[in-house]
């Protein structure tokens, strides 16, 4: 067989008796797995469009065009227009350090920028609170100088980005660290500098990563609900986001303007998702 | 990793680390040491006190019990959909394996909406199996829902590499040597990947323990009941009682840094094996 041309797939190779399942075991399994996967993924999902469309389409758009929806909106905006970047910006520079020298410790820093993924959002919530609150550390000297960060823009700013920190990093510093260093030290040699070997050697190579972080940590930046709920003080029109306006609609009983906006949000992680499958099909061209 | 001596002709790293460590520091470390020098504020008695009320036993135990169940059946549930996406091949896998990343894509009150509006007792599912007296919603099985939901995809997205990388030889040399399936299974298959498993099962019960937004909605926030200990910290701050919230937080945090320290542990011999075998 040596030389012969022809391709297997690995699922024609003949296998062994019972190297693999019976088909009706097969197809029991598939099932089992739809099943599952329709019950706490699937349904959910489409329960939100639904219930988003169930007093017609008029009460939708009105739901998504009211004044408190459109503030929410804009402030979701501005929100993830902050923190996106300084997080990017923050995994770029780690994915830098982590992947491309060497040092002790760097097992701990991983951890550390782990840190806000097991960390209840509620806790990232409260951290600031005892920060910047009006019995927290600095809360004295802030009311003192009239500067407000809690119940206000810039504390659902810094709980959302405490969330968002480790996307970008986590998903640069494996595809970093598969690449190695030698195109960069080869760029190096020829005398290219600092910034230039960022930009023409390393972030072609990790543009498709670095944009599906960028879209992940967008998605949780937009979604936050647990963090930001703590310092927001929900003030309708002024600090709530769209996901605190899906709960004040919720909790009002209307329910389908609560799921007309959820929709929105339905619509982000979509997205997200999609833009997932098409990196994932370029990274893998190459 | 490759390239020796890459600190003298790679530019940058004093400035990337640094900065790193600042980022993280003000961000992160600083803020989350603040939960602890508030804690210190209470003597020991209080803080002893402000943790074992029995409000507070109570919900911890419904925040880790949830959380431990919910990981359980994700590790069961997950083992079996990274299996039949990783070795079966049916129409619209594809499409079913992106359903798998929703839960992390996905705003957590979106989450907790829809699913008590399924399971509530008028709803889809809900409807089905309240004539058989099954309540979900407003018990801890809406609870452990919402955290089925809230894990699944650390399950599945860790054993499916592994699966996908695990060598077919081992299986046919057992079957060849007469195993039966199952038997090859339990014997061969799950031993290697059981620190996938673990992983998973770990850091869905981690993000369980922790979740707040996808909960609240389905749980019905009845004290000793179905009330969970992030819930409670809320309650806590919104009577001012920070040095109560900030107790139960420090109890959390503990908890979540020992799982943390584990799920890293775990991970670190993964590779190492990984590596080992390349």
């Amino acid at each position: 067989m040596a030389g012969a041309v022809t391709v297997f797939s690995k699922e024609d190779v003949k296998r062994p008796k019972h190297s693999t399942e019976h088909p009706v075991v097969q197809w029991l399994l598939i099932g089992l797995a739809l099943l599952f996967l329709a019950l706490v993924v699937l349904l959910p999902l489409a329960s939100v469009f639904v219930e988003a469309l169930r007093k017609g389409v008029g009460v939708y758009i009105d739901a998504l065009t009211e004044p408190d929806a459109l503030s929410a909106l804009k402030l979701t905006l501005i929100v993830a227009l902050i923190a996106v970047p300084a997080n990017t910006i923050f995994g770029v520079a780690a994915a830098w350090a982590i992947s491309k020298f060497k040092f002790r410790g760097k097992n701990f820093l991983i951890t550390l920028i782990d840190l806000p993924f097991a960390v209840s959002p509620v806790i990232a919530g409260l951290i600031y609170m005892l920060m910047f609150g009006a019995q927290g550390f600095f809360g004295p000297w802030l009311s003192d100088n009239g500067i407000q960060i809690m119940f206000a823009v810039p504390g659902i700013v810094l709980a959302t980005i405490f969330v968002t920190v480790p996307f970008v990093a986590r998903e640069l510093i494996p595809l970093m660290q598969a690449q190695g260093v030698q195109e960069e030290e080869a760029a190096s040699v020829l005398g290219a500098k600092g910034w230039s070997i960022f930009w023409r050697v390393t972030l072609p190579n990790i543009k498709w990563g670095l944009l599906y972080g960028v879209i992940l940590s967008n998605a949780r930046a937009m979604g936050e609900f647990g963090a930001v709920s703590v310092v927001s003080g929900h003030i309708r029109g002024q600090t709530n986001t769209l996901p605190l306006h899906v709960e004040i609609l919720y909790n009002e009983y209307q329910f389908s303007a609560s799921f007309a906006v959820a929709s929105l949000l339905v619509m982000l992680a979509v997205v997200t998702l999609i833009v997932k499958a098409i990196v994932e099909r370029k990274s893998s061209s190459h | 990793m490759k390239g020796s001596n890459n600190k003298k002709v790679l530019p940058g790293f004093g400035i990337s680390l640094g900065f790193t460590l600042f980022y993280l520091s003000l961000i992160v470390l600083i803020p989350l040491a603040g939960i602890f020098f508030k804690s210190f504020e209470l003597t020991w008695a209080e803080f002893w006190a402000a943790v074992t009320n029995p409000r507070v036993l109570a919900s911890y135990r419904i925040s880790f019990g949830s959380a431990l169940w919910a990981g359980l059946i994700n590790a069961v549930f997950g083992l079996l959909i990274a299996w039949v996406l990783v070795r079966y091949r049916f129409p619209g896998k594809k499409l079913i394996d992106s359903l798998v990343d929703i839960p992390f894509a996905l705003p957590t009150a979106v989450a907790g909406i829809a699913l008590t509006t399924i399971y509530a007792k008028s709803g889809w599912i809900g409807s089905l199996l309240d004539p058989l007296g099954i309540k979900i919603a407003y018990t801890q099985a809406g609870i452990t829902i919402a955290l089925i939901f809230i894990g699944l995809p650390f399950v599945v997205r860790t054993v499916q590499p592994v699966l996908q990388d695990f060598e077919r030889e081992m299986e046919d040399a057992a079957a060849t040597l007469g195993a039966y399936r199952f038997r090859t299974f339990r014997k061969v298959i799950l031993p290697e990947l059981m620190p996938a498993l673990l992983t998973g099962f770990a850091l869905a019960f981690a993000r369980g323990i922790g979740e707040y937004g996808s909960v609240v909605f389905i749980s019905g926030n009845m004290p000793m009941k179905t009330e969970i200990a992030p819930l409670l910290i809320m309650t806590k701050l919104e009577q001012y009682d920070y040095a109560g919230a900030t107790a139960i937080a420090a109890v959390m945090l503990i908890v979540s840094f020992i799982l943390l320290l584990i799920i890293n542990l775990l991970q670190w011999r993964m590779q190492r094996k990984a590596a080992a075998n390349a």
